[in-house]
């Protein structure tokens, strides 16, 4: 039996940090217990750095929010130990239907490519995910969760955040070297920044309502355009686990939000979709719109905007959630080492620049499917339903078809902890990809390529013959003990088993799929961030080269004068 | 992608019967039919050329076009 995470009440506890006259410093103080900081805090705390995560609530989401969780979410969760629950709850799917008016114009399959560890997406309701992130956060020491602690108000200098912050006790003070700001799109500290999120509000509002059924429906996505049960506007249903079907109708603008709320006017159009005989029970019903806003910066100082604070998307294409466990990734490892004083200060602007970007990203395909479905003018209307009623019978017309682009990781082509190729390659793993997975074998054991990198930096070599080069060796080996460590991984194709490389493990391609995928051949080498993303490749090993691109990936100085590049070029 | 000049020199071998064919495409449609269907008909002809730097020329033109009616 599954906690009922939505009915949970976490306790406020006095800290011993209320009492003190001075206020107490922390090295990380997270701002909102959702998935984005939850997913901060674990990620830092499992890295040995002791975080406070605050809440100005006792209870973790309730309601209909994020459902739908891709791949990239479900690797991170993994890394931060508890994707395994996630997708055994979630329900996965892969057929997408396709509704014009009264006919299905069309069906899709996700086909699901074989050697992907997880899969493409499941659908899981919010309370869950934040329920096993929280879960996994109260195993670790070093996540102080501090309920009912409002803030209420912070100032910064060069060295530090002070937060004032509200409990049933009363005001007290907090200082932080680093404070992350997940605390949702209303951000109470972007406002006590005086900082906003700008962009584009949309003239629309939907109905979401969540219906537990007790026939058996489809596993499916169905999307409906200006269908004859809800003319004018568009429908999706999407199945969640425990027999809940979530179905989002939307409205339009003239809509009352608190008259629609109403069962009576609810339950009439659901029947309209389900059929009069449908026999269902509502288990949550609101009304919403959105926005498409971004802030102009996500850094400012040593406060760090994560998530719906830092960006607002619309629900099409599932780029909310997902995205902002993205930024949680992204800002993890790079507090990391600065922390330790592995990397300087400037590792943490480049949080900004790659999430704006992947910001971007995301803004720009959620508007292009806000604007598919609610067409702005009477042109873009008739190109939309041309669009649809072509569907039908033309393949070409499907790919035009925006219901939502399902939300994929940014590549981060153009970020300066990338390394330029210098060597030419084939296939999707350039340089600022989320790497690919692939399944491998360890000790004979399979596994996945995934789960074997990440938190610290990786080096892929591909190895498939005879003995290893002395030096190629020696290389690898000396990686490890570096200010800045490379966990080395030496890959090998099916069938071949290495004379033995002490101190080195050694991972099979069992499928061959690792090597296709990173366009690998003998020799190659890929470096990969602790973040899961690469950052470099070359077509043959050299130590120098590497040790070069890993102070540009943690942006040290290369040159004599940074202590770290002496440490790393002496060691 | 190499870039590709929109032809705007004749190429079609026999204008006036495309140009029959155009208008006889909206016989006996109701504004809303002919709006319908000159969309489907970008629509196809669109996906037929497919090079984008082609078509937002083409789009460029017509606007400018558009631009000018009152």
């Amino acid at each position: 039996m599954d906690k009922d995470y939505q009915r949970a009440v976490y306790a406020y506890r006095r800290s011993p940090d209320q009492d003190c006259a001075v206020p107490v410093r922390r090295p990380v103080v997270v701002v909102g217990a959702g998935p984005v900081g939850l997913a901060t805090a674990i990620d830092l705390a499992q890295q040995d750095i002791p975080v406070v995560l605050l809440d100005d609530d006792c209870t973790l989401s309730t309601g209909s929010r994020a459902i739908c969780f891709a791949k990239r979410t479900l690797e991170i969760m993994d890394r931060l130990g508890c994707g395994e629950r996630a997708v055994a709850k979630g329900v996965s799917w892969n057929v997408g239907k396709i509704f014009f008016r009264e006919q299905m114009v069309y069906e899709f399959n996700l086909l699901p490519e074989a050697g992907h560890r997880r899969p493409a997406f499941i659908n899981l309701q919010q309370y869950y995910v934040e329920g096993y992130l929280f879960d996994r956060a109260t195993d670790l020491q070093l996540i102080d969760v501090r309920w009912k602690n409002k803030v209420t108000g912070l100032t910064q200098n060069d060295h530090g955040v002070e937060l004032s912050i509200d409990t049933p006790d009363g005001e007290y003070r907090l200082q932080c070297d680093y404070l992350v700001a997940a605390d949702g799109s209303r951000s109470p500290v972007r406002n006590f920044c005086g900082l906003e999120s700008k962009g584009q509000t949309f003239r629309d509002r939907f109905l979401i309502a969540d219906v537990k059924m007790k026939a058996a429906f489809p596993s499916e996505r169905w999307f409906w355009f200006d269908p004859p049960f809800h003319p004018n506007q568009s429908v999706l249903l999407h199945r969640q686990p425990d027999n809940v079907w979530r179905i989002d109708f939307q409205l339009g603008w003239d809509a009352d939000p608190v008259a629609e709320r109403q069962p009576e006017k609810v339950i009439p159009r659901i029947k309209a979709l389900l059929g009069e005989d449908a026999e269902f029970e509502l288990e949550w019903v609101s009304v919403y719109t959105f926005s498409c806003l971004r802030m102009e910066e996500f850094r400012h100082g040593r406060i760090f905007f994560a998530g719906d604070s830092a960006h607002g998307v619309s629900p099409f294409g599932a780029r909310g959630a997902n995205s902002g466990m993205q930024d949680a990734e992204n800002l993890a490892w790079k507090l990391k080492l600065v922390i330790d004083g592995k990397a300087p200060d400037a590792l943490l602007d480049t949080y900004g620049q790659e999430r704006e970007y992947a910001a971007d990203e995301n803004l720009l395909n959620s508007t292009r499917a806000t604007d598919f479905i609610t067409p702005k003018s009477e042109a873009s209307r008739t190109f939309r339903d041309a669009t649809l009623r072509l569907s039908k019978n033309y393949e070409f017309a499907r790919r035009l078809v925006n219901s939502g682009r399902l939300s994929r990781p940014a590549t981060l082509v153009n970020s300066s902890l990338n390394t330029l190729d210098q060597d030419a390659f084939d296939g999707p793993m350039v340089p600022g990809a989320p790497v690919e997975d692939a399944p491998v074998a360890l000790d004979g054991k399979a596994c996945w390529l995934v789960p074997l990198t990440g938190n610290v930096f990786t080096g892929l070599y591909y190895h498939d013959a005879g003995r290893m080069a002395d030096g190629t060796l020696k290389g690898l080996r000396a990686m490890m003990n570096d200010p800045l460590p490379v966990k080395p991984l030496v890959v090998t194709p099916p069938g071949f088993v290495p004379a033995k490389l002490a101190g080195l493990t050694v991972i099979q391609d069992s499928g061959g799929l690792l090597a296709q995928r990173y366009d690998m051949q003998p020799g190659t080498f890929y470096l990969v961030r602790p973040d899961q993303h690469v950052c470099a490749r070359w077509r043959t090993f050299n130590l120098a080269s590497v040790r070069e691109a890993l102070l540009r990936a943690t942006q040290n100085p290369s040159d004599t004068t940074s202590t770290l590049a002496r440490a790393t070029c002496a060691a | 992608m190499c870039s590709l000049t929109l032809n705007t020199a004749a190429n079609i071998a026999a204008p006036d019967d495309f140009y029959e064919r155009l208008i006889d495409m909206h016989r006996d449609l109701s504004p809303t039919q002919s709006n319908t269907a000159n969309a489907a008909l970008i629509l196809l002809l669109a996906n037929h050329i497919g090079n984008l730097d082609v078509l937002a020329q083409a789009m460029e033109i017509a606007r400018d076009d558009a631009m000018q009616v009152a």
